[in-house]
């Protein structure tokens, strides 16, 4: 397969709390932006891939005609899986140039799709009937069986938290930013025991875009940032439902996502020098860490609280501060991959010095989807 | 206390003798006669080997409690009687639900991984859905614990 690149990025100008936006508007906002960061208008997109929004929509408030269209909605990481399936489009012939849009009024709430009302579904009927009613009382729902198994304390479990801040105290545009000690997150309210209020992610506004073309194409272009290549991507699924998991100390949608995604870059965890784990609640970076193999099973929070993923440590990861402290809008997987693109790029508020291999993991859902992206620096073009 | 108002299952086609018997107080589920797979949810095919019309079929009702949360923040529309468990739950016959516990306070040092639930049921509606107690012998450990 051709290479492809991510020659535009850019978030909405403000993230957070930002009610003068709707929606659509904050789409139409990181898109304007992503669009003038590598120079292109919108005659110059065939391609337009979103969630949430339908590309239709989304097209149709740009003053887009595209020639190929993505919808793929399979939870927060269906960016991910957008751009994997752009660049196999673009190396099809399917469209030269591709737009994929993320917005979300998810804390004011203006302009937003009204959710279906969801009430025959298997997860209603099998759920959703125990007071099951989303991510909070449904995602840490397999955190006290990975306790027992693997010893895993409070104390470390809300070590996340204290690091992901630690990322975000030296990030001008986190919402989150003074640092916070474990006594901090363990005092923090009961959300869904064992989960304390600071170890769940944020619920913002924001959005964020990105342009990816081919390597070809990009060359041709007067760009002012460097390329960062698609080095590897995978895409997978468990259960629509968290409590038809397999295995409730592992996600298996992580584990096989990454193991594509690796495969095709022809690398491992060994050869990552930064790293995005959509953190939704404090746990997911530690199944992330031992599905990804970056430890080995029961390790993960241990080599967090040394301070492993933290400033300065060997392995950076969640740069941003993630969705515990930096921002999340419900579809968090965008600000992941922006923060990777800008590490590659150089140009990140907690940049990571010499960081040429970057890999994002998504996660959809309640590990139901899972999508992963190897992105690498201008360096690693040659490889 | 306010009025404990909780969802009623609405059955799908495919799903309605699960909540037949569920109001009957039973436990029913189809299980593949070729593959002796349980299928949960319930689907008139086998998801592992294909084969069509599994056979409905009755649960011991015995399980084990794999892991839970205590949701402190109840949704809109399901009461407000304060924390209430929502489990994950190994039955006997070798596949895990979701569902309640009751008959147990939800305090985490009532709550230990792996002890022994039985099925019973909880009015909602015109319908019945499936929640565990603790088991005899485990209740008891329970008041032993609390008392602690």
């Amino acid at each position: 397969m051709k290479a492809s690149v991510i020659v535009g990025a850019a978030e909405t100008e403000r993230v957070g709390v930002v009610p003068e936006m709707s929606a659509i508007q904050l789409h139409a906002d990181a898109a304007r932006r992503a669009l003038k960061d590598c120079g292109l208008g919108p005659a110059d997109i065939d391609g337009l891939a979103t969630a949430r929004q339908t590309p239709v929509e989304i097209a149709h408030y740009l003053g887009i005609q595209p020639t190929w269209m993505d919808g793929t909605a399979i939870g927060g990481c269906s960016f991910l899986a957008h751009v994997r399936h752009a660049a196999g489009a673009i190396d099809a012939g399917l469209c030269s140039t591709v737009l994929v849009t993320h917005g979300q009024s998810g804390r004011s709430r203006v302009g937003e799709p009204s959710p279906a009302v969801e009430r025959q579904s298997m997860r209603t009927q099998f759920e959703t009937v125990y007071g099951m009613d989303g991510p909070p009382s449904g995602f840490p729902i397999g955190v006290l069986r990975y306790m027992k198994e693997f010893g895993l304390a409070h104390e470390q479990l809300a070590e996340v938290a204290v690091a992901q801040r630690r990322w975000a105290s030296s990030n001008s545009r986190a919402l989150m930013r003074d640092l916070i000690s474990v006594d901090d997150v363990l005092a923090s309210p009961l959300v869904a025991y064992p989960m304390h209020r600071l170890e769940c992610c944020l619920v913002t506004d924001g959005g964020g875009a990105l342009i990816v073309t081919s390597e070809e194409r990009a060359q041709q272009m007067n760009l002012t940032k460097p390329l960062v290549y698609l080095l590897g991507a995978g895409e997978s699924c468990e259960a629509p439902m968290i409590s038809l998991s397999e295995d409730f100390t592992t996600s298996k949608a992580f584990r096989l996502s990454s193991q594509a995604a690796f495969a095709q870059a022809r690398l491992g965890p060994a050869d990552i020098d930064h790293l995005m784990i959509y953190d939704a609640f404090a746990h997911l970076p530690i199944y992330g860490l031992e599905d990804l193999g970056f430890v080995d099973r029961g390790e993960a929070g241990a080599f967090i609280a040394e301070g492993h993923t933290s400033p300065g440590g060997d392995l950076p990861m969640n740069t941003n501060g993630g969705g515990l402290s930096y921002t999340h809008t419900g579809m968090y997987g965008m600000f992941a991959i922006q923060e990777s693109v800008r590490q590659l790029r150089g140009e990140a508020e907690a940049q990571v010095p010499g960081a040429d291999v970057s890999l994002v993991q998504g996660v959809g859902g309640l590990f139901m989807s899972a999508a992963t992206l190897i992105l690498g620096s201008a360096a690693t073009a040659s490889r | 206390m306010d009025e404990i108002i909780r969802p009623a299952p609405i059955p799908t086609p495919e799903t309605r003798l699960f909540w037949e018997a569920a109001r009957d107080r039973v436990l029913r589920v189809p299980r593949c006669e070729k593959c002796l797979t349980w299928v949960f949810y319930p689907r008139p095919f086998c998801p592992k080997c294909g084969a069509a019309d599994p056979v409905w079929t009755p649960l011991s009702g015995r399980a084990t409690l794999h892991s839970y949360v205590i949701n402190h923040r109840p949704p809109l529309g399901y009461g407000s009687a304060g924390p209430y468990i929502i489990a994950i739950v190994a039955l006997d016959e070798g596949f895990k639900m979701m569902t309640n516990l009751v008959n147990v306070e939800p305090a985490p040092e009532n709550l230990q991984l792996d002890m022994e639930l039985q099925v019973e049921f909880e009015d909602r509606g015109e319908w019945r859905v499936p929640v565990f107690r603790p088991a005899e012998s485990d209740s008891r450990t329970a008041e032993v614990h609390s008392e602690g």
